[in-house]
């Protein structure tokens, strides 16, 4: 690994920008660009830029294919929750309107946690398939 | 429980679509197996529950998030998608219930649940395939159904089925594409995605070359999913490879989904007026219909495999249907709706004594049925049964549907053909008889031991074959709600 050097301190810089603009991206959706899904793409992008340069095994030290299996189902979960959170708030499957008092309010949690049940989704499918080619 | 009544349209597709994602987090084959048999059963409560209100209110409909259609997205049930939702969710729970010791020895132990998981994803695409009200909302559920049943068919251990679900996904993927582009193109004109709406928009603009073309996309796209001859080479690897309860549950769905996605087009959206008065498309559909029955019939004579020549059969059975579209008549679609669910009955028990036989000797080919009536003497009587119910016996379903064809191609004063449907059944039955003389006629190898299937695939198997020959005695039930269908589907009241 010692040839590697500079792609290794690179990444070590790059690595926290890119998770941290995909937090960006994922919580700054609803007031510009962005949303779950590119949110996803780009937190999986920096995990397997680590496992591409340090190795498949020591992403997997990070992230275990078990834990990832768990998080595709929980953000698929969380979506679908808040969709039957909807429904027993008194509206129809799907309508935030109805989380909170004030429909404004209701609309904005809403999308957020469905579009973070996206994201923890997308990142952890994205990340599977790296392992699933990889591994 | 008021209050859910009102949810069951979105119910229908969230249960299932909710208990996948748990079948992954429980981690055990045998939980995942009960979730999933628990979720099944919940969605055919609910079709019944819904089958029920829309013959006794007319058609629901749920604006999804609160959104009015046609802005919305809108799931709507009239009687014609409440019965498929009803076959859907039916076959799906009698076969997983009988699915887990086929499945554990078929495919590999870290597998199952996601076994389970993907049927379950699947069903949610099939019924909400069914129950939307939107046509890009068709096109979504279609590409979650169809990527879970490649799934589903590559699960098997077998390498074939790997081959097998990559040409499913190629052809499936280019009728999935036909379809969103002709779905783009009514778009394109009419400004909208309901298909209500669109239904109201299109006369206006149905002599512009755009809706030409969305309707020819469109055809030919459910045209592949459904397998209509020339479109159907998918179907016989897919159905010979996929494990044996997988196979028992797309036979008795995934084709009649498509089967129901081209009336809905055909009839609600483009309007019978335009699809064969401006162009004519019986007689497109007609000479496919009989070239597929004649030719899909002759080639499963010739198998020697029996999934794989029950597979083709199924191919022929699709015939039927369109042949039943094709008359564009209330009898000829009562006939199609009605072999919809006669023949989902009639293939998902066949199937079911295909897992049976594969659970004991490890292999459909027909050779090694030789003796089988002796050694399997349940799960054979249940082909048998089965197996004149698909050629047409009265007393069994399959009679009841070919009656109503034949009537509706008299009603027209087609007599050749009903001729040729019934010389038809002649080749059924030389297909089923080359089982059934295999499996009684022929002697087993000589240390061959009595080998029954368990009860836990007998006992739905035989609520299968049961059901074949109770709707085929009393079958006002069925034929009623055909009937209502066909009409509601032609615009005419009874």
């Amino acid at each position: 690994m010692q040839h590697h050097i500079v792609l290794q301190v690179v990444a070590k810089v790059l690595l926290p920008l890119i998770l941290l603009y995909a937090l960006y991206v994922q919580f700054h959706g609803d007031f510009g660009p962005g949303g779950g899904f590119q949110a996803g793409v780009l937190f999986a992008v920096g995990l397997i830029l680590y496992g591409l340069i340090y190795g498949v095994d020591t992403l997997q030290r990070v992230i275990s294919p078990d834990v990832l299996r768990t998080l595709m189902a929980s953000g698929v979960l969380l979506y679908a929750g808040v969709g039957v959170l909807g429904i027993f708030m008194g509206g129809q499957y799907l309508d935030y309107g109805v989380l909170a008092q004030d429909p404004l309010q209701g609309q904005h949690w809403g999308i957020f946690f469905v579009e973070l049940g996206v994201g923890i989704t997308v990142a952890s499918v994205m990340t599977s398939l790296f392992y699933a080619f990889a591994g | 429980m008021m209050l859910l009544t009102a949810h069951l349209p979105i119910l229908q597709v969230i249960l299932p679509l909710i208990a996948a994602p748990l079948c992954v987090l429980l981690r055990g084959p045998r939980l995942a197996w009960g979730l999933s048999v628990l979720a099944s059963w919940g969605c055919f409560a609910i079709a019944i529950a819904l089958l029920r209100q829309v013959l006794a209110e007319g058609s629901v409909s749920y604006a999804l998030g609160g959104w009015a259609a046609p802005w919305g997205i809108e799931y709507r049930v009239d009687v014609v998608n409440a019965f498929v939702l009803l076959i859907v969710s039916g076959i799906s729970s009698v076969v997983l219930s009988g699915a887990r010791a086929g499945i554990e020895a078929e495919v590999a132990k870290d597998r199952i649940e996601l076994l389970y998981t993907c049927w379950l994803l699947c069903l949610a695409g099939f019924l909400g395939i069914a129950v939307t009200g939107d046509t890009f909302n068709v096109f979504v559920f279609l590409e979650i159904s169809a990527i879970s049943s490649y799934a589903l068919i590559a699960l098997s251990g077998r390498r074939r089925a790997l081959i097998a679900s990559f040409r499913y996904l190629i052809m499936g993927t280019v009728g999935a594409t036909f379809i969103v582009i002709g779905v783009g193109l009514l778009y394109m004109v009419t400004g909208t995605l309901n298909m209500a709406d669109i239904g109201a928009r299109l006369p206006a603009v149905a002599e512009s070359r755009t809706v030409a073309a969305a309707f020819a996309f469109l055809t030919v796209g459910i045209g592949l999913k459904m397998a209509l001859f020339p479109l159907h080479l998918w179907l016989p690897n897919a159905y010979t490879y996929a494990p044996a309860p997988v196979t028992a549950f797309f036979a008795g769905t995934a084709t009649k989904v498509a089967v129901y996605l081209l009336l809905r087009f055909t009839f609600t959206i483009f309007g019978a007026d335009y699809a064969f008065a401006t162009v004519a498309m019986e007689w497109i559909l007609l000479p496919l219909a009989v070239l597929g029955i004649f030719s899909a019939s002759l080639v499963a004579i010739f198998q020697l495999d029996v999934k794989r020549l029950l597979a083709w059969s199924s191919i022929a059975q699709i015939g039927y249907m369109v042949l039943g579209i094709s008359l564009v008549s209330v009898t000829g679609l009562t006939a199609s709706t009605l072999h919809l669910f006669n023949h989902a009955l009639i293939k998902s028990a066949l199937f079911m004594t295909m897992a049976c036989v594969f659970y004991r000797i490890g292999s459909t080919q027909l050779a090694d049925f030789a003796g089988l009536g002796r050694r399997m003497p349940w799960t054979m009587a249940a082909f048998v049964v089965g197996g004149l119910s698909l050629i047409g016996i009265p007393l069994t379903v399959g009679f009841v549907s070919k009656w109503y064809l034949i009537l509706a191609l008299l009603e027209r004063g087609w007599w050749p053909l009903s001729v040729f449907v019934v010389l038809s059944s002649l080749l059924a039955v030389m297909y089923v008889w080359r089982v059934v003389e295999m499996a009684y006629l022929q002697p087993a190898t000589s240390n061959a031991k009595p080998c029954e299937a368990p009860a836990s695939i007998l006992i739905p198997t035989w609520a299968l074959v049961l059901a074949n020959l109770y709707f085929g005695i009393d079958s006002s039930l069925t034929v009623g709600i055909a009937q209502r269908a066909a009409e509601s589907l032609l615009g005419v009241s009874s």
